[in-house]
């Protein structure tokens, strides 16, 4: 390995750090928000919906959460762990950008969208 | 209520601890338990499952990341293709009847168990003299890792990108369909067509299954395929399950257990394919 290799990799190991660490959070928090749902539905009893439904879009769980209802804290803690993966790629489009590596900032742009059409493609496939 | 969520939990703890020891998702431990022994409809199986593997995923890419043996670039590349085939299995999986679906999970856990029986008996050389084709020249995908166990550093070099690429696809294509990580697929991409070591390959996997499941846990997420009374009880336990089973497996003869697992692998696997065509047992 040459120098200039080596210097490169120990970048990416500072890269793969920070990557970690965002993975930790999003893990432990979205952990966090799904257990309190999880007891509140214990603790009451209630889902805070009509048997048999939750909600499945921003505003329905934004408004579920803002009530305390324990169905809408539980899809707002599933949604964060779906978000900490998709984190983990906008830190990657962030981390190859300081490294000056346009080839792969593009490649996790594409990966990126990809992941956002897939959002789409739920909300119509309803 | 109440006792659902209990028997929820208690199955994603076992699986995460069973799934962690005996080196596989939870995801092809939970679905078979979750449809065969509580009754619940695959379609809502699958979609708590992908969460599980998320979580799983998540929580071992943190351990490999400390030991310096990823690929971050050989990752990002290959989530290319298999994010789109992670979104064309969600599609698939809300076509296809519940019975096509018990018979390709069926397929894959036998496929599993054979794969893993192979691994038993085969031991792989590391660091074999690869030829890079023009492709990983140009991604940069030739990298280098830490070799713990013999204390020396390994420069690799990959080769036949667009070959791992189209398997990357396939398995992308299953983890969305059934709602499990085919890590066996993504090492079988990386370490048997592109060439890579399988320590790298194997800690590159990881890290890829989650970003593969956002993919299709975002479809399911938002066409109501996760319900949150099945995907959160079994997601913590799977966590808490996960984080238990890589304590124990140190201190355990995991060569010994897997042999155990393998024909148990293979038995679930002949039951869910037989489901699929109307034969049901106990």
């Amino acid at each position: 390995m040459t120098d200039e290799e080596k210097k490169k990799h120990d970048e990416m190991t500072e890269i793969e750090l920070v990557i970690g660490h965002v993975l930790r959070i999003g893990v432990i928090t979205s952990a966090v928000v799904i257990i309190i749902g999880l007891v509140l539905a214990l603790i009451t009893g209630e889902t805070g919906y009509p048997a048999g439904t939750f909600p499945t879009t921003f505003a329905t769980i934004f408004q579920g959460v803002a009530a305390f209802k324990p169905f809408a804290i539980i899809m707002l803690g599933l949604f964060l762990l779906i978000l900490t993966p998709v984190l983990r790629v906008v830190v990657s489009i962030y981390a190859f950008a300081k490294e000056g590596d346009k080839l792969y900032v593009w490649i996790t742009v594409i990966v990126l969208v990809i992941l956002v059409f897939a959002m789409w493609i739920g909300y119509i496939g309803k | 209520m109440i006792n659902s969520i209990l028997i929820l939990a208690g199955v994603g703890l076992f699986a995460g601890i069973f799934g962690a020891i005996f080196g596989i998702g939870g995801g092809m431990i939970v679905t078979p338990i979750m449809t065969i022994a509580l009754g619940l409809d695959i379609k809502y199986a699958i979609g708590a499952s992908v969460i599980s593997v998320i979580a799983t995923s998540s929580g071992a890419s943190i351990a490999y990341l400390k030991d310096d043996m990823l690929n971050l670039r050989v990752a990002m590349f290959l989530e290319i293709a298999t994010t789109v085939g992670a979104i064309l299995g969600a599609i698939l999986t809300g076509v296809l009847p519940a019975k096509v679906l018990y018979v390709l999970f069926g397929m894959l856990l036998i496929f599993s168990s054979w794969n893993m029986l192979h691994k038993l008996r085969t031991s792989k050389k590391d660091a074999e003299d690869t030829v890079p084709d023009e492709l990983s020249e140009k991604l940069k995908l030739n990298s280098t890792y830490y070799d713990q166990a013999n204390k020396k550093q390994v420069d690799y070099k990959v080769s036949n990108v667009p070959g791992g690429f189209s398997m990357m696809f396939g398995a992308g294509l299953a983890s969305g369909l059934l709602g499990v990580g085919s890590g066996a697929f993504k090492v079988i991409a990386m370490d048997t067509i592109m060439k890579m070591p399988l320590k790298p390959s194997s800690a590159t996997s990881n890290l890829m299954m989650g970003v593969t499941a956002a993919a299709s846990a975002t479809v399911y997420f938002f066409n109501g395929s996760i319900k949150p009374e099945i995907a959160a009880p079994l997601a913590i336990g799977i966590l808490l399950g996960a984080t238990i089973g890589s304590r124990i497996m140190q201190h355990l003869q995991a060569t010994l257990l897997r042999k155990i697992f393998i024909p148990v692998l293979f038995l679930i696997g002949l039951q869910m394919f037989l489901k699929g065509f109307g034969v049901n047992f106990g």
